[in-house]
């Protein structure tokens, strides 16, 4: 058994938080096995459970460590590790693990197409062999942070002569490959926080496939579970969009009227319900991999946001009439929360779109955690270029 | 953070609590209390605390209880939720023996523990920590004076200070009330003589909020419960009702409203689990988990029972089906010990967003 606290002392004493430089730090942590307590030895991890990393996050956070950059890394970080350790192959796991928690290599998704949105396994982008490589073709949208990242996780399709869910195989790809070509994508909001990811010719490794040929639908859901817990994740009480209600409230009496304190309160409830069922949920995932509960999460993180931040323009109307600015802009990193309350509206609306749309999300729940009987589904148990597009 | 999951020996409570349930409750008696209110519960209760131990669990050892606490309390109330068991061990198990706890008796708890006699905290159903007044004079409604034996009455005693009395049976009036759920009657109770004091002053005023925390702490696992077997029982049927040649569960409109139930529940869980957990360790936020509970937890249950009550269409609507009977307690525990709105009142003061 680890002594966990004996070797955050030992850590800390060798790598002062205040003096050391994020990067540095941070792949000291990994080494000593901090990053994620429940990844293997020397991957990052001591085979803890998952419920314990709290005692490290909690303990470095006293001691003001630097932390990984979640607003730049969060598919590295959420969605590329967890994945990379379960499928992953142990020369990728040494190559990459490290410099996503270190955040000096920068991730990015290309799931979403044009054509298959929530239907993902009707991915067109196509995956052909030529010797040890991948030619890749196609295009991808919705691909936050594209401009910034350093490696991207693919879905491709490598036979379509077999069921949509059959013939998809999952790799990595450097971002910096000739082939790709990144078109920002203006959203509701003026900000281009999104991208189009067009893919010609792009060649990669065999060794940069991520589980079998074919298996790739298997892996992506790894991959999307993870993705909803991290969503779905809260961290401290009035944590997201009630915070900036909440302090709203307290320092401005203003916008105090019987009504807006009912419904402040129906949302402080909510909100801090939803955030215990996600500590209960991660309380729970152990060393298990997030399952479809997950699902339920996401699910509720997207109606509060959008229903708690449309409530924030109509506490201060004058404010929620003006806009902090149309121009557009690619940020560095996704914030639901930056800017004014006008923004945090719009770009709230996202929530039950991105990540599989809240709908699928029921759909999810009502057939693999409640039972019941699937939807009519035409495509099925039919190859992926007889279904019709 | 408080422990929000449940431990093996909690579940194996649970699993003992289901079985004895199963042999001992017979599926009609919850329908049948409405047309023959005075029927013989005794012996299911008596039964239950022979069996598991159930009366005396939040007693200690030294005094005849199993030691149990809050967590394990939670889980037998989610069972007897899915139920609605008719047995008085949210009102006397858990409310009336909180407050002999808190006051430091070491007279009635060891008869209370062995399951022989029952007692019952005399307040009106709808009082909740923080917000009661002293009785003064005949009092109503009351949950869990049917058929008790010991009645514990806060009362105005000399110089305006509060003392909570203990009764005999003999020496109170109780007048039964035609009650919406009749699972767990309501009565009037008036008391007669002097009683015999337990506490007096601060330790009585913090023996009646301790009573009413826990009761508001551990009601929202049996609404957790009850919710429970209201989305089960509902997705079973969903399965095996045919119409247009389809089980009505794979038409999406259903398959999103039970999602969405789904989604209320794990909410729902997770805060009865916190209620209960704050209560088990002492822990300082206690009151904020009690009050969101209460806000939470007691719509979620109705909502739940009014649910399946329409999703399972015309069959729901009748005596023979139990689902009303889920609905009836549904709507009395939303009103028990503290409304909703009443809650989210008291919870704007611990939290610091005070009304205008």
């Amino acid at each position: 058994m680890v002594d966990l606290q004996q070797r955050l002392d030992q850590f800390l004493a060798e790598h002062d938080p205040t003096t050391t430089g994020a990067r540095e730090f941070l792949g000291a942590q990994h080494d000593a096995g901090l990053a994620w307590v429940h990844f293997p030895d020397g991957l990052g991890g001591l085979g803890l459970s998952r419920g314990r990393q709290a005692e490290v996050d909690e303990r470095l956070e006293a001691v003001g460590a630097p932390r990984p950059d979640v607003g730049r890394n969060s598919i590295g970080l959420g969605m590329a590790a967890p994945t990379m350790l379960a499928f992953g192959t142990p020369e990728m796991q040494r190559r990459h693990l490290r410099p996503i928690f270190a955040c000096t290599e920068i991730w990015c998704q290309l799931f979403s197409e044009p054509g298959a949105g929530s239907d993902l396994a009707a991915v067109a982008t196509r995956a052909v062999p030529d010797g040890d490589e991948w030619v890749v073709d196609g295009q991808k949208v919705w691909t936050s942070g594209a401009h910034n990242a350093d490696f991207a996780i693919l879905v491709a399709r490598t036979d379509s002569s077999v069921p949509k869910h059959a013939g998809l195989t999952y790799f990595i790809v450097d971002m910096t490959d000739p082939g790709i070509e990144i078109r920002p994508l203006r959203q509701i909001t003026g900000e281009a926080e999104f991208n189009e990811v067009f893919l010609s010719g792009v060649r990669v490794p065999d060794r940069n496939r991520v589980g079998a040929v074919g298996e790739g639908w298997k892996v992506a859901t790894t991959t999307l579970n993870n993705e909803r817990v991290a969503i779905g994740a809260g961290n401290d009480r009035e944590a997201g969009q009630i915070g900036p209600v909440t302090e709203r409230w307290r320092r401005d009496p203003s916008v105090r009227t019987p009504g807006n304190h009912a419904e402040l309160m129906q949302w402080w409830v909510r909100t801090e319900v939803t955030r215990l069922a996600g500590e209960r949920l991660r309380q729970g995932l152990a060393v298990g991999q997030p399952g479809p509960e997950s699902s339920a999460m996401k699910l509720a993180f997207a109606q509060q946001a959008q229903q708690v931040s449309g409530f924030a323009l109509e506490l201060a109307p004058e404010e929620g009439l003006t806009y902090h600015d149309w121009s557009m802009v690619r940020p560095e990193t996704g914030s639901f929360l930056g800017h004014g309350p006008g923004f945090r509206y719009l770009r709230a609306k996202g929530n039950s779109i991105e990540g599989g749309t809240s709908e699928i999300m029921r759909n999810i729940i009502a057939e693999r955690v409640l039972g019941l009987p699937p939807e009519h589904r035409p495509d099925k148990g039919i190859a992926f270029k007889d279904v019709p597009r | 953070m408080t422990d929000l999951l449940y431990t093996d020996i909690e579940e194996s409570l649970r699993s003992s609590v289901r079985s004895s349930l199963q042999r001992s409750l017979d599926d009609g008696l919850a329908a049948r209390l409405y047309d023959e209110p005075d029927t013989d519960v005794g012996p299911l209760w008596r039964g239950l605390a022979e069996q598991l131990g159930l009366a005396g669990l939040l007693v200690p050892e030294r005094l005849g209880g199993s030691g149990a606490g809050p967590r394990e309390a939670a889980v037998v109330l989610e069972e007897l939720g899915r139920s609605v068991a008719p047995v008085p061990f949210l009102t006397s198990a858990v409310i009336a023996t909180s407050a002999l706890l808190s006051a430091g008796d070491e007279e009635f708890l060891p008869v209370l523990s062995a399951g022989e006699r029952t007692a019952v905290l005399v307040l009106p159903w709808t009082a909740r920590r923080g917000a009661w007044a002293a009785v003064d004079g005949a009092v109503g409604p009351v949950a869990g004076a049917v058929g008790a034996d010991l009645f514990l009455v806060p009362e105005q005693g000399e110089g305006g200070v509060t003392s909570l009395r203990a009764y005999e049976a003999d020496d109170v009036e109780v007048e039964p009330i035609t009650s919406l759920d009749m699972t767990r009657p309501l009565a009037r109770v008036a008391t007669r003589g002097q009683g015999a004091e337990v506490a007096r002053g601060a330790p009585a005023e913090a023996a009646v909020d301790a009573a009413l925390g826990a009761g508001q702490a551990l009601l929202a696992s049996e609404q957790l419960g009850l919710a429970q077997w209201c989305l089960e029982t509902t997705v079973e049927y969903a399965k095996t009702r045919v119409q247009f040649a389809r089980p009505v569960g794979s038409f999406q409109a259903i398959k999103h409203r039970l999602a969405d139930l789904y989604l209320l529940l794990v909410n729902t869980q997770a805060a009865a689990r916190y209620a209960a957990g704050t209560l088990a360790d002492d822990d300082p936020d206690q009151q904020v988990a009690q009050s969101l509970a209460q806000s939470f937890c007691s719509d979620a249950a109705v909502h739940a029972a009014e649910e399946a009550l329409q999703l399972h269409g015309g069959i729901g609507m009748t005596w023979e089906h139990p689902v009303h009977t889920r609905l009836k307690r549904a709507k009395s525990d939303q009103l028990a010990l503290g409304t909703p709105e009443r809650h989210r009142d008291d919870l704007a003061d611990l939290v610091d967003l005070p009304a205008p």
